[in-house]
């Protein structure tokens, strides 16, 4: 059979996984089939989240699943150019690239590499297979597929993507970049799903960058589920850069136990239609969570961010900064939970939505919310949606700055309050090179990259 | 330098400014006192470009040039300088890459290259050294969370760096101590010229004993209603406003 198979309704994912499971089903784990097999009973009664599920009110899927795609079925024979995948490389930021392609981790020596510290990392599916016991331990724990159509779907159809295992005070001081490239010359969709488990005293930072490749319609369906134990430390940053054709879906499951932090930040900066979903658990008394979300968003693309902060463990503080930029038709919606449970006494939970429209045809929907059962907090929400300030424009001009550089200048400055949270040593420079660089209409792709992502 | 004659300007089709004259010629210091809601602050905005304002009749020149054709920016490269009575804090924008980027396009539309960063640091260094501005305040962005006296300062900072042939000083005494009025007051001092000129608009007579004008303008109700000499402001120190209202309004009425 062919690598790719074609699918347009829902319905032919249904056979996709069928298909997928008669192919594939007895090489893979029986605790994977097993799991697969439920999500796929749960996905059968969920189907795709419609606009009448409040998770999903600002973002319609509909069109985005009305496309004719074609999925990945099986490893291919992937061609990738060694050189051009280094070219990817953030410059002066010591990384180490780990690379995805439609789903798919791309071994460059070992698909999966067992480090004398006891660090795993490589692929999903071969650390199924060499560590079934661990990777059971954590999978689809913190990602409920029982409630939410795009979670069951992830869960029942992705078979790969990005693992990584840190064991008890193991530290990786590099960070480690995912490049996550979607490229066909047909339409392509792709569930992708990635476990992260960094045990107690452990920490690590990823960077994750998001690329399509070319001009096919892509539709990018990804979980990662990151679990962060005693006093670990996680930093996630993620660069969203995919083409006006493509719709991501992008769900984090953040589990924290005591004492942990986790800081993550979604820098989208182009793509037909994104969602990120953040769901936190605060599981344990003094976790720690960050976070945040930048978007530039315009012509007609859309992007939703979507929060939930559960606090279920007293002292815990957790705090959201989501700003963004929309100009031409672009949608744009926030939508942020912070959820107080009875035991979680001491909470310090903030979240904040700012945007600035920059036409009169732009539109953003907030909904910032705070449920809180406990009685001794500290929480609060805002948003806000406006226009540039005017007073400050003038302020520049009358110092001899034009006013298309005054604007730019007071857009970067409104999105600085993001920039500045990443931590990640030389990635906020490029980050703040990136965003300048969209703001004056300057990036049909990110430097140094020779794949054209535009 | 600079001509306004018969100036109107009106705000959401309120008329403040009324048919003003005034000349200054390089070299000058002009000061402009009036009653609160005289139209002071109207006219600095006014010169300087501020959008809101939208100029009905009249003209004003400088250097030969029609002013109300130019946009905010090209008055600041022209020449022009606003120091703001209520300075606008921005975070997010640091003083230095404010100042970088005002320096640079001003020298450009002059025709002049780009400062090095290392000519650029020393100019900010110098500068700093003659207006009396703690240095860490350029570390910051731009006025956020200074107090009302490092506003002031920051303008006139601003001021030197930029280096404007008329510089227009809207009520820049305002909210400072005795100290940081003698700062701003020998900061503008040491930036006069016989090439440029001052127009000090303030409500008080104590800043003009710092920075002493060649002539007292008072404004009424959108016109220049009296000029004089320096001792003009003496005498509106100690007579208030009333009698030179009462003066115009008997005219008027007449």
């Amino acid at each position: 059979m062919t690598s790719y198979e074609l699918i347009d309704t829902v319905q032919e994912l249904k056979k996709l996984y069928l298909i997928q499971k008669e192919e594939l089903g007895l090489r893979l784990p029986a605790a994977l089939t097993q799991i697969q097999q439920d999500a796929f009973n749960a996905f059968n009664q969920l189907g795709i989240p419609t606009t009448k599920a409040e998770n999903y009110r600002y973002t319609d899927l509909k069109p985005s699943f009305s496309k004719i795609y074609k999925t990945a079925l099986s490893s291919q024979e992937i061609q990738i150019e060694e050189d051009a995948l280094f070219n990817c490389d953030v410059p002066n930021l010591d990384t180490q690239v780990e690379f995805i392609l439609n789903g798919r981790y791309v071994a460059r020596q070992l698909d999966l590499t067992v480090l004398p510290s006891g660090v795993v990392y490589g692929s999903l599916l071969n650390a199924w297979s060499e560590f079934p016991e661990l990777v059971g331990k954590y999978f689809a724990k913190a990602a409920d597929y029982k409630d939410d159509g795009l979670v069951a779907l992830n869960t029942a159809l992705a078979l790969d993507g990005f693992f990584l295992f840190v064991p008890k005070n193991r530290q990786i001081k590099d960070t480690i970049q995912l490049i996550t490239m979607l490229d066909h010359t047909d339409n392509l969709a792709v569930n992708t799903r990635n476990l992260i488990i960094l045990e107690d005293n452990a920490s690590a930072h990823i960077l994750v960058c998001d690329h399509t490749f070319g001009e096919s319609h892509f539709l990018s369906n990804s979980i990662t589920e990151i679990f962060a134990g005693e006093n670990a430390s996680f930093h996630l940053t993620k660069m969203q850069n995919a083409n006006n054709h493509s719709t991501c879906l992008d769900g984090n499951f953040i589990y924290q136990q005591a004492n942990s932090q986790v800081i993550a930040n979604a820098i989208s900066l182009h793509g037909g239609l994104i969602r990120n979903h953040f769901h936190v658990k605060l599981d344990g008394e003094g976790a720690n969570n960050i976070t945040s979300g930048l978007y530039l968003t315009d012509r007609n693309q859309q992007i939703t961010n979507h929060t939930l902060i559960e606090h279920l463990k007293p002292h815990c503080m957790s705090s959201q900064l989501f700003k963004g930029v929309l100009d031409d038709e672009a949608i744009g919606a926030f939508n942020g939970k912070i959820h107080v449970h009875p035991d979680a006494q001491k909470t310090e939970a903030y979240q904040v939505n700012r945007t600035i429209l920059l036409s009169d045809t732009a539109k953003m929907n907030t909904k910032p919310m705070l449920e809180i059962y406990a009685d001794d907090v500290k929480c609060s929400h805002g948003a806000t949606i406006g226009q540039l300030d005017d007073e400050a424009l003038f302020y520049l001009q009358s110092r001899g700055i034009s006013k298309k550089e005054a604007r730019l200048m007071l857009m970067y400055a409104f999105m600085d309050e993001v920039v500045s949270t990443i931590q990640i040593p030389g990635l906020k420079e490029r980050v703040e090179e990136l965003v300048s660089k969209r703001l004056r209409g300057e990036l049909s792709r990110c430097n140094h990259c020779d794949f054209k992502c535009h | 330098m600079l001509k306004i004659v018969n100036l109107k300007a009106a705000i959401n089709g309120k008329e403040i400014l009324k048919g003003l004259n005034l000349e200054v010629k390089p070299g000058e210091v002009h000061a402009i006192m009036g009653p609160n809601g005289s139209g002071k602050s109207t006219l600095a905005a006014v010169l300087a470009g501020r959008e809101i304002f939208e100029v009905t009749e009249g003209q004003i020149m400088f250097e030969g040039k029609d002013l109300t054709t130019l946009s905010p920016e090209d008055r600041a490269r022209e020449g022009i300088f606003l120091g703001f009575q209520y300075p606008i804090e921005i975070p997010g924008v640091s003083m230095n890459n404010f100042m970088k980027t005002a320096v640079n396009e001003v020298r450009k539309y002059r025709g002049l290259t780009p400062l090095t960063a290392g000519e650029f640091l020393k100019m900010m260094r110098e500068k700093k050294e003659l207006v009396e501005i703690d240095s860490k305040l350029t570390n910051r962005s731009v006025n956020e969370g200074f107090s009302g006296g490092e506003k002031k300062k920051n303008e006139i900072f601003q001021m030197a760096m930029l280096e404007p042939k008329l510089a227009i000083l809207d009520e820049t005494d305002s909210g400072l101590d005795i100290d940081a009025l003698r700062i701003v007051a020998n900061g503008v001092n040491k930036l006069k010229s016989s090439e440029n000129a001052v127009i000090v608009i303030t409500h008080y007579q104590r800043l003009l004993d710092y920075i002493v004008p060649d002539f007292v303008h008072v404004l009424y109700n959108g016109q220049i209603v009296r000029s004089a000499g320096k001792e003009l402001a003496y005498e509106l120190e100690e007579k208030g406003y009333d009698w030179i209202k009462k003066e115009v309004d008997q005219l008027e009425a007449n």
